[in-house]
C-alpha cells in the first residue's frame, strides 16, 4: 500500500511538473535527398529554436522514397506522432480527403498569398482550400557540361527534345561520353517527373474529361521519345536504375554531357568537393518540342503541413511560417529557390547562380501538373510499371500506356 | 492425483474442500503458464485473427468505415495477373537464393572439416557475414553492381571479360538472380555453420571402414556423409525457405521492385497495397496467401522429415 501512494504522489508531481514548465516539443519530418540538405534544415531549426524559448523541434529525416508511407503510418497510428511534414505535391488530395493534414485556410493572409510565386500554392491547395505552405518551389532544369558541347563543336544547349538527341549523338560520334544523356528512370516517382516533362512539352494531357489520354498524342510521344533515346545509345542504360543521386553521381563524375535533374543539383555539380566537372556545369529551362512548347517542366514542389493529430498547432504553424519566411528561403538559396515573387529580383540570391536563376524565372512559369488524383499512389505505380516495361523492350510504348489507361478505368480510380 | 485419500474415508462435509484443493492443483501449470500465454496471446495471436477479419472487408487504412466483402479480396487476388506474376518473382528469389545456398553451403562445410593450417580463423571468419544487416548486406550490394562506379563492373571490364558496362540491376530478369546472389553471400553461411556442426558427429571409422571396402569418393559422400547431415540440412531448409519466401527488406534496398516490377514479391505488395494504397483489407487477404503458400512448403518439409529425417 505505501508503494502504491509513492507511485500516486509521483504521478502527481510528474503533472504538476508538465503543468508548470511550458515546454513544446514538436517533431517534424523532412526528406534526405534533393532541395535542402539535412545541415541546413537543422541550422534553420536552430535558429527558429532560439528566437522562440520553451518551443524545441525533433528534426528527422527519411528519403523521398519513404515519406509519403512514414506519414501514412503515423497518421494511422493516432496520437503522438509527427507535428509537421514535409508533403509532395501529388499528394493533397489524398492526404485532405483522408484528414491527414490541417486545413491552414484561415491562418494564410491574402497579403501573403500574393507575394508568392502563383504557380506554388498549386502545392498545397485541394478544393479551394489551402493543407500547408510551399517551401520547396522545385522543377527539373536540363544541365549540361559546356567543355564537353564545346569539344562537339555545339555552341548554345539544345533548343527542342530532338535537338537534345542531335547534340547527344555528335558528343557520342566525336568520343567523349560513351552515353551523353543520363535520366532517373529507375522505378520511383522520379521516372514520372520525367515523363511528364516530356509529356508537356509534346503537347500531351493525362486526363481529358476523365478519361485517360496519356495514351496517345503527347503521352505517347513521350514515352516514344524516352525509348528512342535509349535505343540508339544516347542515355546511359544505367537510368533504368537510377534515382536523382545517381544521376548527380554519374554527372559529376564526368560521365555525361546532358542530365536532367532538380535545382540542388546545380550548386553541388559546380562544388570541387562534390564534382569533378565543377565550375563546367551550366543549366537551361529543359526544352520544348517546338511546335506545342518552347521549354518544358513538371511541377515538383513541395509543402511543408501540419497533421491533424498535432497537440500543438500554434507552435507548428510558428515553425512553417518561419521556414517558409522570405529572408530564411534567401538565406538557404544555394540548394532550393525561394517562393516569393520579391527573391527572383534580389541580387544578393542571384549571386553566383546568375543561370540558375535565369532558368528558374521561365521554367517556374510553365510548371505542370501531375495528374490530381486521391490514389495518386497507386496510378504512379501502375504507370511507373508500364513505362519501364516499354522501356525496356518487353512492349511497345503503345501497348504500355494503354495498358496503365485500362487499369485505371477498371479499378474506376478518382 | 496422488497425496488424495480414498474417497469412501472422506466425511461428506470436507468432499467438496478436497475437490476445490484438487482443481486448485490441475490449475497451476495453467496459473504458470497464464503470463506466457497471455503474451503470445496478445503478440501472435490478436493481429493474426485480426488480420484475417480484416482480410474479408474492403477496409481503408486511415477511415473507420469498413465494408464487408466475404471472399471478394482473395477472390480479386486469384483474379490479379499482378498477384500471380509476384507470386513466380517469390518463388524464383526463394528457388533461387535456397538451392545455391545448399550447395555452396554443404561444400564450405565439407572444406572446413579437413584439417588445414587456418581452418580455424576461416571457420570464426564464417560468423561474419550473418552478424551483417540485411540492409546494410543490400546496400553494400547495390553499390558493388552500380553500372558507373560499382567494383563488379571494375573488376570484369579490366579483366576484359565483359567488353562494356552492364547494368546489373536494371535489367529483368537478371536483376532478380543479382539479388538472389546478394542474399546467398549473406546466407550460405548458416547451412555452412549448421552443416559442419552435423559433420563432426560422423565417426571417422565409417570412412575408414569404407575406404577399405573400396568406396571412392563420391560414395562415402552419399551413403555417409549425406545420410549424416540430413538432419541438419532439413533444419537449414526450414529456416532458410521461410525467411526467402518473406523476403522484403534486401529487395525494399536494393531495387524496389523493380525494373519494370521484376523483381517485386509477396511481401512488397502487401507492403504497397497497405502503405502506399491505404487499402488493409486486401492487403491482409495478400498476407493470408503469402502465409498458406509457407504452410504448402513448411508442410512437404515436415513430411521430409518424419519419413526420414532423425532416421538418416
Amino acid at each position: 500500500m505505501h508503494r502504491f501512494r509513492y507511485l500516486l504522489a509521483l504521478l502527481l508531481a510528474g503533472f504538476m511538473g508538465a503543468a508548470v514548465a511550458q515546454n513544446v516539443t514538436l517533431r517534424a519530418l523532412f526528406m534526405q535527398q534533393a532541395a535542402y540538405s539535412d545541415s541546413d534544415v537543422r541550422s534553420m531549426t536552430a535558429d527558429f529554436e532560439a528566437q522562440h524559448p520553451g518551443v524545441k523541434v525533433d528534426v528527422e529525416f527519411v528519403s523521398y522514397e519513404a515519406l509519403h508511407n512514414k506519414i501514412i503510418t503515423a497518421a494511422a497510428a493516432g496520437g503522438g506522432g509527427y507535428d509537421v511534414v514535409l508533403f509532395d505535391v501529388i499528394w493533397p488530395a489524398e492526404f485532405a480527403q483522408n484528414h491527414v493534414l490541417r486545413d491552414i485556410t484561415g491562418d494564410l493572409p491574402q497579403s501573403m498569398i500574393d507575394q508568392v510565386v502563383p504557380g506554388a500554392w498549386t502545392t498545397v491547395t485541394y478544393d479551394g482550400h489551402y493543407y500547408g505552405i510551399p517551401w520547396i518551389l522545385d522543377t527539373k532544369y536540363l544541365f549540361y557540361n559546356k567543355d564537353m558541347l564545346a569539344k562537339a563543336g555545339i555552341t548554345a544547349p539544345p533548343k527542342t527534345w530532338q535537338e537534345l538527341l542531335d547534340q547527344a549523338k555528335a558528343i557520342k560520334d566525336a568520343g567523349i561520353v560513351q552515353y551523353p544523356i543520363v535520366w532517373s528512370w529507375g522505378q520511383a516517382e522520379a521516372i514520372v517527373c520525367d515523363y511528364t516533362t516530356l509529356l508537356s512539352a509534346f503537347g500531351g494531357s493525362f486526363f481529358d474529361n476523365g478519361q485517360p489520354a496519356f495514351n496517345s498524342g503527347g503521352g505517347l510521344e513521350a514515352l516514344q521519345f524516352m525509348r528512342t533515346s535509349l535505343d540508339e545509345g544516347l542515355s546511359n542504360p544505367a537510368s533504368t536504375e537510377s534515382l536523382e543521386e545517381d544521376v548527380r553521381r554519374i554527372f559529376s563524375s564526368g560521365q555525361a554531357a546532358f542530365a536532367l535533374n532538380w535545382t540542388y543539383m546545380y550548386n553541388l555539380a559546380n562544388d570541387p568537393k562534390e564534382s569533378q566537372v565543377a565550375g563546367q556545369v551550366e543549366v537551361a529551362p529543359a526544352p520544348g518540342d517546338g511546335v506545342h512548347s518552347q521549354i518544358s517542366a513538371v511541377n515538383g514542389s513541395m509543402g511543408l503541413g501540419i497533421t491533424t493529430g498535432s497537440n500543438h498547432p500554434t507552435e507548428a504553424l510558428q515553425y512553417i511560417q518561419y521556414l517558409t519566411s522570405q529572408a530564411v528561403q534567401e538565406k538557404y538559396a544555394k540548394l532550393s529557390l525561394p517562393i516569393w515573387k520579391a527573391s527572383y529580383d534580389n541580387p544578393a540570391v542571384a549571386q553566383g547562380q546568375e543561370s540558375l536563376i535565369a532558368a528558374a524565372k521561365q521554367s517556374l512559369g510553365v510548371m505542370y501538373p501531375r495528374p490530381l488524383l486521391i490514389q495518386y499512389p497507386q496510378f504512379s505505380t501502375w504507370l511507373q510499371t508500364d513505362i519501364h516495361r516499354a522501356l525496356l523492350s518487353q512492349t511497345t510504348p503503345k501497348e504500355a500506356l494503354d495498358n496503365t489507361a485500362k487499369q485505371v478505368v477498371q479499378d474506376k480510380l478518382d | 492425483m496422488a497425496g488424495v485419500p480414498e474417497p469412501v474415508t472422506v466425511p461428506a462435509r470436507r468432499a467438496p474442500r478436497l475437490l476445490a484443493r484438487a482443481a486448485r492443483r490441475a490449475s497451476v501449470p495453467w496459473l504458470m503458464l497464464l503470463p506466457a500465454l497471455a503474451v503470445v496471446g496478445g503478440v501472435v495471436g490478436y493481429p493474426f485473427f485480426r488480420t484475417l477479419y480484416l482480410s474479408f472487408f474492403n477496409a481503408p487504412l486511415l477511415s473507420h468505415v469498413r465494408t464487408a466483402v466475404g471472399l471478394g479480396n482473395y477472390l480479386h487476388a486469384f483474379q490479379s495477373a499482378e498477384f500471380r506474376a509476384d507470386v513466380v518473382h517469390t518463388l524464383h528469389f526463394t528457388v533461387g537464393s535456397i538451392g545455391l545456398e545448399l550447395v555452396l553451403g554443404v561444400a564450405v562445410a565439407l572444406f572446413l572439416n579437413r584439417p588445414f593450417v587456418g581452418q580455424r580463423f576461416l571457420r570464426a571468419m564464417l560468423i561474419l557475414p550473418l552478424a551483417l544487416p540485411t540492409v546494410v548486406n543490400a546496400v553494400m550490394w547495390r553499390w558493388i553492381y552500380n553500372p558507373e562506379y560499382g567494383a563488379l563492373n571494375a573488376l570484369l571490364t579490366q579483366t576484359h571479360i565483359l567488353g562494356s558496362y552492364r547494368t546489373w540491376l536494371g535489367t529483368p530478369g537478371l536483376a532478380m538472380n543479382m539479388i538472389i546472389v546478394a542474399d546467398v553471400w549473406k546466407n550460405f553461411t548458416l547451412v555452412a555453420l549448421l552443416v559442419l556442426a552435423a559433420l563432426q558427429t560422423i565417426p571417422v571409422e565409417l570412412h575408414d571402414a569404407a575406404r577399405v571396402d573400396g568406396a571412392g569418393g563420391w560414395q562415402r559422400f552419399r551413403f555417409i556423409t549425406l545420410p549424416g547431415i540430413r538432419p541438419a540440412l532439413l533444419v537449414a531448409l526450414v529456416l532458410r525457405t521461410v525467411e526467402a519466401l518473406k523476403v522484403f527488406d534486401i529487395i525494399y534496398v536494393m531495387t524496389r521492385g523493380g525494373p519494370a516490377s521484376s523483381t517485386k514479391t509477396l511481401s512488397f505488395l502487401v507492403y504497397d497495397e497497405a502503405f502506399s494504397f491505404l487499402k488493409l483489407g486486401s492487403a491482409a487477404a495478400y498476407a493470408f496467401l503469402t502465409v498458406a503458400l509457407i504452410m504448402v512448403f513448411v508442410g512437404v518439409y515436415i513430411r521430409l522429415l518424419q519419413s526420414r529425417g532423425v532416421a538418416g
